[in-house]
């Protein structure tokens, strides 16, 4: 297996050297907006003298690979901001502070994250669960009835904004049925029953977009494969349809699968927005939508940087996923 | 009671008729060869035997009757019985007739789970104990490997295991061999042939191969369009045919002990026009450098045919990109004209194996052909045209055939385009890799025939780089034998073939096929005996 542990490590490294490249763009970029970072930091009723003060504040001055080497010291060793009359410790992993609150960046993501991967990781395993089952129904059932009526659903979950899904269960299940309290996020270490029965409803309402498009990959993957050599040859031995599908057909799936389920966690991760603003979560995503109205430039580069974690992890996963679902990667 | 029993078969997909009428008998134990070209139907035969057609859309007609089965009324569950139960197939390409994700060992098991009520680790056990019988070395260690890490004959082996481990009465071969190297061909045929003595089992095989048929089975089927030609013992049609098509057929199959019927006398001592000197290449860096070709020296005279003759992975396309400049070598120099030579230049062309994918399929080929001529700073398109007609014409197709399109043309009218490419740039040299072996044997001749032609009227050098060594023979003036990147006999063919020096040489021809069962069946011992040596 050194081989593997060989390709693990070399995706481990190219995952380390993206997120650096990632900080480098979204740092110049932000930082080199047109307009007086001073004069947004500071409002628009400051005077000039004020802003002039700000501008020191905050470095200004410097040039900008100067402040890209503080930005990174920050990260990887803490750094003290003066606010005028106190000075303020951020600690390691230190993203800089909000122009808004003053608030440590890295405090206000940490308090956020907890709401957003609780719920992006339950859709995920709803979106996995409803999109590859009818994926394989719909592959199995190739051209009868069954497969046009789960084809036109998952058209309609593509087509149908998550908004009109998710406001369409919240009337009928909470308003109309009672069967479920309006969502509120409690938090998971408080109580984990309540935790769950309310992230429902934002769970089910991701879940049906993204399993869409999952149940027409899966389709599609399992139909390729379906119409490859080996399965004529283990029909030709008499194996059963059902072992066709399940055990030889599904397995051409995976990849794909894997793949595009890494780029979609990833970015559900910050970018399942109209959820958490529908389901009043208080995620990333709506912090994110927060910041960049209020041109909170700190909290903006923070989020930005913690969501491009997000992906590059979810896709070094997959790759070493792909790698051991089928050994013919890691010699690539 | 027949074994197979098959009266008036037709096979239909929408308004084509792959088989129309057949009906043939095949005892317990005996051997039957469905032979014939590319679409005349034979895999679907063998593919209706098992009724494998049922629910594609294709309409069979006719009954097909296989051991005790009638495939055409039985129950969806008695056919499931039947296949890899009592008929087991072996199919052309054994890697992509493999599941690539699962263990061998896995796959196996569980076909033989799908016909006997054992436990997993009793069919694990039997995988292995087939995969042994079938010659796997370590059968057990192996039995846990992926279809990719096993070579070519192995995964041909591991899918007759595979056929054998429910010890069926009839197993049906689609082309076993086909896309095996002969000596590794040569190997599976014994291999069925050994089987086929202890176990007793029924043999159907399908092959366009005569040869592979003459060493295989006890009777031979020819079709044509989906009809039987002539049917009998294998002895009799393939020593005294009685059908023309047949003849035919016979004919135009290249013989590896039949000298070249035009070899040509030369008088003055011929010009150099191509020269390799000491060629290298590797590929890859660090531990994964390979070899591929290894200080290989070689010249090409004027107006002479060398045939390069190798199996798969021994160098010679590699050596044949060298020699056009499509690939630099690592050492060692290409002279043509008596200069050292660096990248392509028009005098020096290429013909290649696969003329479905070496023509883009988005072009006419008019517009292929005038390629070279565009290369060359060609600019009137009048001129370009014309060029481009007569070069058509040359290879025996028409100046109209300009603006059609590569799909419109069967494989041997592409490789013509081919041809018409590679001449366009008045070449003194064509390098063909493997020129006709994606070619029905009728079409190759062909081909052959007209590379012959072009060779004599324009005076070129043409390097033939090929796997089949009888085709080599009938068009090389000399020849050089490769094995694992190195040259290991160069001579004139006659002398190459006739007297063969090099161990490896003898071993290579003592694998081709024979097209007389007598001495196929003498070529076998011979085999056995070289192989203990």
């Amino acid at each position: 297996m050194s081989g593997f542990g060989g390709f693990a490590l070399r995706r481990l490294v190219g995952a380390v050297v993206t997120l650096f490249a990632i900080s480098v763009i979204v740092y110049v970029v932000f930082y080199v907006t047109p307009g007086n970072v001073a004069q947004i930091t500071c409002g628009p009723r400051c005077s000039p003298a004020q802003v002039q003060q700000v501008a020191e504040q905050l470095h200004l001055g410097d040039p900008l690979y100067v402040r890209y080497w503080h930005f990174l010291e920050g990260l990887v060793a803490g750094q003290d901001y003066s606010t005028g009359t106190s000075v303020q410790h951020c600690s390691a992993p230190c993203l800089g502070l909000s122009y808004q609150s003053d608030q440590q960046v890295t405090e206000l993501i940490l308090a956020k994250l907890p709401v957003s991967l609780s719920l992006v990781f339950g859709s995920m395993v709803l979106w996995l669960i409803l999109g590859v089952g009818t994926g394989v129904l719909s592959a199995w059932r190739r051209g009868r009835l069954t497969e046009r009526l789960l084809t036109g659903i998952t058209l309609a979950g593509v087509a149908t904004p998550v908004f009109v899904i998710g406001l369409v269960l919240m009337i009928v299940v909470c308003g109309q049925l009672q069967l479920l309290p309006f969502p509120q996020y409690v938090d998971f270490t408080d109580d984990p029953e309540q935790w769950a029965w309310n992230l429902l409803l934002p769970w089910l309402s991701l879940a049906l977009i993204e399993a869409a498009a999952f149940a027409r990959l899966t389709r599609a993957a399992m139909l390729e494969t379906l119409a490859e050599d080996h399965i004529r040859t283990f029909r030709a031995y008499g194996v059963g349809e059902r072992s066709v599908i399940g055990r030889h057909a599904l397995r051409g799936a995976f990849a794909p699968v894997i793949a595009l389920n890494a780029n979609n966690f990833g970015s559900a991760v910050g970018g399942a927005v109209l959820t958490e603003t529908l389901f009043g979560l208080p995620g990333i995503g709506q912090e994110l939508v927060h910041a960049v109205n209020v041109v909170d430039l700190p909290v903006v580069v923070g989020m930005v940087l913690v969501i491009g974690f997000f992906v590059v992890v979810a896709n070094v996963v997959a790759d070493v996923l792909y790698a051991v679902a089928d050994r013919r990667v890691v010699l690539a | 009671m027949s074994l197979v029993n098959v009266t008036g078969l037709t096979v239909e997909f929408g308004s084509l008729r792959a088989v129309d009428g057949l009906s043939f008998r095949l005892e317990q134990g005996a051997a039957l060869a469905l032979v014939g070209e590319s679409g005349s139907g034979k895999s679907t035969v063998a593919s209706a035997l098992l009724g494998l057609h049922r629910g594609t859309g294709a309409r069979v007609g006719g009954s097909i009757e296989v051991a005790g089965v009638d495939v055409q009324e039985a129950p969806d569950e008695a056919l499931r019985r039947l296949r890899g139960g009592k008929a087991a197939m072996v199919f052309q390409d054994p890697l992509s007739s493999l599941d690539p994700y699962y263990a061998i060992g896995d796959q196996i098991a569980e076909v033989y789970r799908v016909h006997t009520r054992v436990s997993r680790r009793a069919a694990r056990a039997r995988a292995v104990e087939v995969l042994d019988r079938v010659g796997i070395p370590d059968a057990l260690r192996r039995s846990r490997s992926r279809p990719h890490e096993f070579s070519g004959g192995m995964r041909q082996r591991a899918l007759i295991a595979m056929a054998l481990a429910c010890e069926p009465d009839l197993l049906i071969a689609d082309e076993p061999t086909t896309a095996l190297d002969v000596t590794v061909q040569a190997q599976i045929l014994d291999l069925l042939h050994t089987l086929r003595q202890e176990t007793g089992m029924g043999l159907l095989l399908v092959t366009h191969d005569v040869g592979v048929a003459a060493e295989s089975v006890d009777e031979v089927l020819v079709m044509r369009h989906g009809r039987a030609v002539e049917h009998g013992p294998v002895a009799a049609v393939l020593g005294s045919p009685s059908q023309p098509y047949t003849r035919d057929l016979l004919g135009a199959v290249p013989r590896v002990d039949a000298p070249r019927a035009a070899a040509q006398v030369r008088e003055e001592p011929p010009e150099v026009v191509l020269e390799a000197r000491g060629l290298r290449r590797e590929f890859g860096r660090g531990k994964r450098a390979f070899t591929a070709v290894d200080d290989v020296s070689l010249t090409i005279h004027r107006g002479e045919t060398l045939g390069v003759v190798g199996e798969s992975g021994s160098g010679k396309t590699t050596l044949g990109r060298m020699l056009v400049g499509l690939l630099e070598p690592t050492a060692g120099q290409v002279r043509y004209d008596g200069h050292a030579r660096v990248g392509v230049r028009p005098a020096v062309q290429m013909v290649f194996q696969d003329p479905v994918s070496s023509l883009n399929p988005r072009r006419s080929v008019g517009e292929s052909v005038a390629d070279p001529l565009r290369a060359r700073g060609e600019s009137d398109e009048g001129r370009i045209r014309e060029r481009v007609r007569e070069l058509l014409e040359r290879v025996g197709l028409e100046a109209a055939h300009y603006d059609r399109y590569p799909h419109e043309f069967s494989g041997g009218q592409r490789q013509r385009v081919g041809i018409a490419r590679a001449l366009a740039a008045d070449p003194r040299v064509i390098v063909c890799d493997e020129p006709v072996s994606a070619l029905d044997v009728t079409t190759q001749a062909q081909v052959v025939a007209l590379l012959g032609e072009l060779q004599r009227e324009l005076g070129l050098a043409l390097v033939f780089v090929a796997h089949d060594l009888a085709v080599v023979r009938q068009v090389s003036d000399r020849v050089a034998v490769m094995r694992r990147g190195r040259i290991v006999e160069e001579g004139p063919a006659d002398e190459v073939y006739d007297n063969p020096r090099d161990p490896y040489t003898r071993q290579l021809l003592a694998a081709v096929p024979a097209l007389d069962p007598r001495i196929a069946a003498q070529r076998r011992s011979a085999r056995r005996e070289l192989a203990t040596l």
